[in-house]
């Protein structure tokens, strides 16, 4: 397990670098998007519109966090990820229209999306599913929210972020997928699994 | 005291113990598998839930941002005064939870994509009662989060599947869950019944104590069994690899219809969120979970 920090922006040599298993710390600006924004991503991609937000060479989060407004300011609470797989649909157009570097989610993503991160040399962090109050303490402060119509979760939130981690590299630029790999595995052991049960 | 307002102070204590404190045999739980886990990257990810865990209780913060949808389970006596303000009450002490805690806006209208921003909506809180005897009334908080919900699943099986067929069903369910649910997770397996049957039962088996096993001796083999084939599929914490794929297995089980073998498998997030209150006949709070 290599241990390796990232600043913002993210360049393709640092990506192209990163292989499934290292761990990777991220410093800089991240950018929230879950299952609502990516639609209206994509919406305003076809009308040809231009976006409240620029992506490129930034990490894209899959992240709804919990927040609080205090003082004219939010103050994040909570703000682990939510799960990859949902934003598949929408996630290589992201990836090949906006520049996004490195998508932060968890249970990783589907082959459409590996394609993508390799002609773009882009790789996915895991972190910690659940790990909220971690991931909180290591947003500094947000720096802008669009699209809070989209309700509080959905919104697309700016993060300033130190050493945000540890992140696992499950899918590299390389077509390699760590969640694929668990996955063969455990369908090759399941004929073993399934033969060895006592009851009939 | 107002029997209402009592009502809804203790719902509302129930639901800020359960997002910000886990019970003690999940965390000891998640204690031991940290220490069990052989893989690197496995372990990692069991020393940050762990660390996670505490920072939470330490600054009363929830786990996870992900507060869930909020179901309560009641044990009503029937001599219990105000029955019929209860529901009412639990949908203001979710109101206010959602601000003085905060929870996150969880629930949003299938047709319009509204979202309320206070946890409430059509039949949700989900209120699922038991009318027993005496004077009390125990409460179940239970919160629970999207992401090891859409991993649930329900199969029709055909009576000749057998336990075998079943047994198969579960490892299929985890593998596909992948690290979806949040791993290592609790699995609740409802048996037989019909359709809602067999899915209520594997939620009400999620609230069962992890270390408790099953007063039925067969189904209690069948819990052992399960959780040992689930945790050799190597899933392991966030479906990274590793030994840790569920910390318990659950079975509850009805009696089925000649033709039909419903099987629900129903996954619960290592953050396994849940606390419990009883209100007495003469007014007195006693809270379970958290003393």
């Amino acid at each position: 397990m290599e241990q390796i920090e990232l600043k913002t922006p993210i360049l393709v040599e640092d990506t192209r670098r990163l292989a499934v298993g290292d761990v990777i710390y991220v410093t800089g600006t991240v950018l929230t998007a879950r299952d609502a924004a990516h639609k209206r991503i994509l919406q305003f991609l076809h009308d040809g519109r231009e976006l409240p937000m620029d992506f490129s060479g930034l990490p894209l989060y899959h992240c709804g966090p919990l927040a609080k407004r205090a003082d004219n300011e939010w103050v994040v609470l909570a703000a682990g990820p939510t799960t990859s797989m949902r934003m598949e649909a929408f996630e290589d157009e992201v990836i090949r229209n906006l520049g996004v570097r490195l998508i932060i989610g968890k249970g990783g993503m589907g082959e459409k999306t590996s394609m993508a991160m390799k002609d773009y040399s882009a790789a996915y962090g895991a972190f910690t599913g659940g790990a909220a109050v971690l991931a909180s303490k290591l947003v500094k402060r947000v720096k802008n929210v669009e699209w809070l119509d989209l309700g509080m979760a959905e919104a697309v939130w700016t993060f300033e972020v130190d050493k945000f981690g540890p992140l696992i590299v499950c899918m590299d630029s390389h077509g390699n997928n760590l969640y694929a790999n668990v996955r063969k595995k455990a369908e090759k052991t399941k004929p073993e699994i399934i033969g060895g049960f006592n009851v009939q | 005291m107002d029997p209402e307002a009592t009502i809804v102070d203790v719902a509302v204590n129930l639901l800020k113990q359960a997002v910000t404190v886990l019970p003690e045999d999940v965390k000891n739980a998640l204690k031991k598998a940290y220490e069990k886990e052989r893989s690197q990257i496995g372990k990692l990810q069991l020393k940050v839930i762990l660390e996670n865990i505490e920072l939470a209780e330490k600054t009363a913060t929830p786990i996870c941002q992900d507060t869930g949808l909020i179901s309560f389970y009641l044990e009503a006596g029937s001599d219990f005064k105000n029955l019929e303000k209860v529901e009412s009450a639990l949908v203001k002490a979710v109101q206010r939870a959602t601000k003085e805690i905060p929870l996150r806006p969880n629930t949003v209208d299938p047709f319009t994509q509204e979202n309320p921003s206070d946890n409430t909506g059509s039949h949700v809180p989900y209120v699922r009662w038991r009318i027993v005897e005496g004077g009390s009334l125990r409460i179940t908080a239970f919160p629970k989060g999207g992401g090891s919900e859409n991993t649930c699943a329900l199969r029709m099986m055909k009576p000749s599947d057998g336990l075998r067929g079943l047994k198969e069903f579960v490892v299929d369910s985890v593998i596909n869950a992948g690290g979806m649910p949040c791993p290592p997770t609790i699995i609740g397996v409802g048996v037989g019944g019909g359709a809602n049957i067999a899915m209520e039962l594997a939620k009400q088996a999620l609230m069962k104590p992890i270390n408790e096993p099953n007063l039925n001796t067969q189904a209690a083999k069948f819990e052992r069994e399960l959780l040992e084939a689930v945790n050799k599929t190597g899933i392991g914490p966030m479906g990274l690899g590793g030994d840790a794929t569920a910390l318990a297995v659950k079975v509850e089980y009805a009696h089925r219809h000649p033709a039909s073998f419903p099987v629900a498998v129903a996954f619960q997030c290592w953050a396994a969120r849940k606390a419990t209150a009883v209100i007495h006949a003469d007014g007195k709070v006693e809270y379970l979970t958290y003393r």
